[in-house]
């Protein structure tokens, strides 16, 4: 009997069910990149191959979604922007292991997950901003620098739980310590000019506009800003800065990826690793990569002009990203204890 | 009379549907207690001595300052209209509603826009008297906790302003002659009869802002303000604990259910019904010139500040900004919107009248009552919270059925209504229960519990009642909520981003992919849009009030 109710209810809720079904030669994919972004690459993977790719934006909760979803999530591929959430999902054992050849060839070491969950697609950097005016070359060469008693009231930066600053101060830890990422910390909270607040073009923004004379920010949103013709006013904020790439004598630029990984239960495997390996070939990593001024992953890619011109030849930090995404929580923890925010 | 139910055992159907709806709409709920509770890694010493005492303190300034002003606001236009007579009141009656319309994250933006350095007003000042840096002049910094109170009043003062002008329209006019025979001055007659009359709709009022206030995150994330809300995210996302934020969200709730309580605890025992002449109609004031210029300007003020200049600049960027706006998509997203918005309100309403005429027919059924009002807390969370806690029910119901079908079927159903837009309606009808729930208690109570004992005694059972007697009685209640509900479901965004089907965009996801990156300017046209389909209910709203009353000058 009660076998008899469970399979009517469950044929009726299917036929009222709302899920379309996802046939093959599809892939799904949950994106916490933004679309702008994204859609380009979709595309042309779609009229390369002919799998269709349906796919849901969202800034957050999409990793919830997949966990709690389980082996009947229709997810395939997960595209993140940031460490963050790549180490989160393969920690929580969400994602399989990528075995391919290709990637292998095309994505640098460091720019893998040690247990293959994860490959990295774009890199970039975590450079200083200073002020073309009152900053000399050479004056600043490190983020160590930044705590330096000479800049007090001069520095901005986002806020210090930004997923950015969190990954910056947790590659501090990995490489100065816990105790010296610490002190560092709290110079830098010293130096700050204002509250941290806004995003990264804010605070070029805010040396244009004399608050503060070197701030922290991403090096691709240098190129957005250069080429806004949508809000040409952005032009004059990275027309105010130079872009410092820090500890060129040692470690090298503090580095960040974007990212994809397939999920544990993926319904399209083959589609997935096939969109993934896409991904990280010749053309679909010009294409991203350009599109948001990052670097591609790949060696020997061609780069744009403007990457070429102001993000040419430096050092970039080959740490392990894993590590840096085991010192996350180290970091944000660090953060509020030292009230980097407040 | 409280203590002599309405119903009898025929009515208990009606208890047990109405518990199962309760438990039903109150498993998010439930969900996010339950994640607060069993944490992968407690970091609740870590918050508690570090960051939480200053989530706590910025929230109750945040709660206070919006409360007190929304309640001035709303009020005080409210009384304005409805009691008043000076040029343009016809025009403020449904003008006043009209911020409602208009998202806080988008008026945020606006205001950023005009009131940063950078921005128009500050240049113009610069220019004025010869400043050159920051440094050579103070000017309110838009993006603070200042700020974020003037932005939520100017977009939340029309709930105070609804629920007190459909109070202030239903009072006797008779009570008020009264007073006024008395010796009471129009002023005296409003702080001694009106407005105590008008209380528990402007406590209803006030609960919704104040969980508007709570649940908010755009605004308090682009203003940097240190609210509990923000203290969620920031737990949840930069320190990867989503236990830890459960657990802020948890204490939010907690919070709520005191503001509630107390704000009950205070009228304990107060009970009102229409009056006998609410038929007969409600005499005006006249003003004179000088105080009909203040009471335009008081009415202007608001309209202008949280209407008109948002929604101009809006207009100003779509005019300079005309790129490829209306896509063939752009339908679709308007369609998706539409069509989760109205099956989210209607839901929403039936909900509520069940909820509502059941807790009528058993007042002494305190559990129910207390059910009821738990499952109302759903608005107070961030709406992304509230997503993670509609997902863990419904995945764990489709897993359930997928794992009994497959063992004994040896067929997969996979999800039934994880991913679907069922999913979607259900987190709205959650997040907006208190709302309907509101709306629909408030107008209920109101109607004298003689016609339930006429209805019945002539034969009418409790259903008949209800469809025959009540919702009649009540329908300015029920418009209400439904349109409110729709106005808010079009305007929903972070657990549509969260819950939604592939391939599936509403209005506010596509005004979001731009304006999440700041460029306000590329996604003005659709926010108009978000903003215009409000306007309609707000504009039908306020017509079905006035028409619920005859006004005659005094």
């Amino acid at each position: 009997m009660l076998r008899k109710t469970l399979l009517t209810l469950a044929t009726v809720t299917s036929a009222f069910s709302f899920a379309p079904a996802y046939a093959e030669g599809e892939v799904n994919v949950y994106s916490y990149r933004q679309q702008f972004l994204v859609e380009p690459l979709l595309q042309a993977f779609t009229n390369k191959t002919g799998i269709k790719v349906n796919i849901v934006y969202s800034n957050k909760g999409l990793l919830e979604r997949l966990e709690q979803e389980g082996r009947n999530s229709p997810a395939d591929v997960m595209l993140t922007p940031d460490i963050g959430p790549m180490y989160d999902g393969a920690e929580k054992g969400l994602f399989a292991t990528i075995d391919s050849a290709t990637i292998e060839r095309n994505v640098p070491e460091h720019f893998q997950d040690p247990e293959n969950r994860w490959v990295g697609l774009t890199s970039r950097a975590r450079v200083i901003y200073t002020s073309k005016e009152r900053v000399k070359e050479g004056e600043i060469k490190t983020y160590e620098d930044l705590a330096d008693p000479k800049w007090k009231g001069r520095v901005c930066t986002r806020s210090g739980k930004h997923t950015y600053n969190i990954s910056l101060i947790a590659s501090m830890i990995a490489h100065d310590g816990l105790e010296a990422t610490e002190t560092w910390l709290r110079g830098v909270k010293d130096n700050l000019g204002q509250k941290p607040q806004g995003n990264d073009r804010a605070q070029a923004k805010a040396i244009k506009e004399g608050i503060c004379d070197v701030a922290l920010g991403n090096s691709y949103y240098f190129g957005h800003m250069l080429t806004n013709e949508e809000e040409p006013e952005q032009k004059t904020w990275a027309e105010a800065i130079n872009l410092v790439f820090p500890n060129q004598d040692g470690r090298g630029a503090h580095m960040n990826i974007s990212g994809a990984s397939i999920t544990k239960y993926a319904p399209h495997p083959q589609e997935a690793l096939e969109l993934i390996e896409f991904l990280t070939e010749r053309d679909a990593q010009y294409l991203y990569a350009n599109a948001n001024f990052e670097f591609p992953v790949r060696p020997k890619t061609k780069r744009s002009d403007i990457i070429k011109k102001y993000m040419g030849d430096f050092k970039g930090d080959e740490i392990n990203l894993t590590e840096v995404g085991a010192l996350r929580k180290e970091a944000a923890k660090l953060v509020d204890k030292v009230g980097f925010d407040n | 009379m409280q203590s002599t139910p309405l119903a009898k055992k025929t009515t208990n159907s009606w208890l047990v549907s109405s518990w199962a709806i309760a438990l039903i709409v109150a498993l998010p709920i439930l969900s996010v207690f339950y994640i607060a509770l069993f944490p992968e890694e407690n970091i609740w010493k870590h918050l508690y001595d570090t960051v939480l005492p200053v989530y706590i303190i910025t929230t109750l300034k945040l709660l206070a300052g919006v409360g007190f002003l929304s309640v001035i606001l709303g009020v005080g236009t409210a009384w304005l209209v409805t009691m008043c007579q000076f040029p343009g009141r016809r025009f403020f009656e449904w003008a006043l509603l009209l911020p409602f319309a208009v998202p806080a994250y988008v008026i945020a933006y606006v205001y950023t826009d005009i009131l940063e350095y950078s921005g128009p007003v500050q240049g113009f000042l610069r220019d004025l008297f010869g400043w050159q840096t920051p440094r050579d002049y103070w000017f309110p910094e838009i993006r603070s906790l200042g700020g974020a109170i003037t932005m939520l009043t100017l977009v939340l003062y029309p709930y105070i302003y609804l629920m007190s002008r459909a109070a202030f329209l239903e009072q006797s006019a008779s009570l008020k002659d009264a007073s006024r025979l008395l010796g009471c001055s129009p002023l005296q007659s409003f702080f001694r009869i009106s407005l105590p009359i008008a209380r528990p709709s402007i406590a209803v009022g006030l609960s919704l802002v104040s969980m508007e206030t709570l649940n908010d995150f755009g605004t308090v994330d682009f203003f940097a303000v240190k609210s509990l809300s923000a203290g969620i995210f920031d737990t949840w996302l930069n320190m990867g604990n989503l236990g830890g934020a459960a657990q802020i969200a948890s204490l939010m709730m907690i919070f709520v259910v005191f503001l509630i309580v107390g704000e009950r605890m205070s009228r304990y025992k107060q009970q009102q019904f229409h009056n006998q002449d609410r038929f007969k109609a409600l005499a005006t004031y006249p003003l004179t010139k000088g105080k009909a210029a203040l009471a335009f300007i008081a009415c202007f003020v608001p309209l202008l500040a949280g209407f008109l200049i948002p929604v101009g600049l809006l207009l100003f960027y779509s005019l300079n900004y005309t790129k490829q706006f209306y896509t063939e998509d752009f339908q679709s997203h308007a369609l998706h919107s539409f069509t989760l918005a109205i099956s989210a309100s209607v839901a929403c309403l039936i909900i509520a009248v069940l909820l509502g005429y059941a807790q009528r027919l058993n007042p002494n059924k305190r559990s129910l009552k207390i059910a009821i009002n738990f499952s109302s807390l759903g608005y107070a969370l961030p709406g992304a919270v509230l997503a993670l806690g509609v997902l863990v029910p419904l995945a764990h119901f489709d897993n359930s059925v997928d794992a009994f079908m497959r063992s004994h079927f040896d067929y997969s159903t996979g999800l039934l209504l994880s991913g679907t837009v069922f999913a979607v309606i259900f987190a709205y009808c959650v997040r907006f229960l208190a709302v309907s729930a509101g709306a629909v208690s408030s107008s209920l109570n109101k109607v004298t519990p003689s016609m339930d004992m006429a209805s019945r005694s002539l034969g009418m059972t409790p259903m008949g009642t209800l469809l025959r007697v009540h919702l009649p009685l009540i329908k300015g209640g029920l418009l209400t909520s439904l349109l409110v509900v729709f106005v808010d479901c079009m305007k929903e965004l972070p657990a549509t981003l969260i819950l939604r089907p592939f391939n599936y965009d509403t209005l506010a996801t596509f005004v979001y992919q731009y304006a999440s990156d700041q460029r306000l300017e590329q996604c003005a046209l659709a926010a108009l849009l978000i903003v215009a389909v409000g306007i309609v209910p707000v504009i039908l709203l306020s017509r079905s009030i006035a028409s619920s009353r005859d006004i005659k000058p005094a």
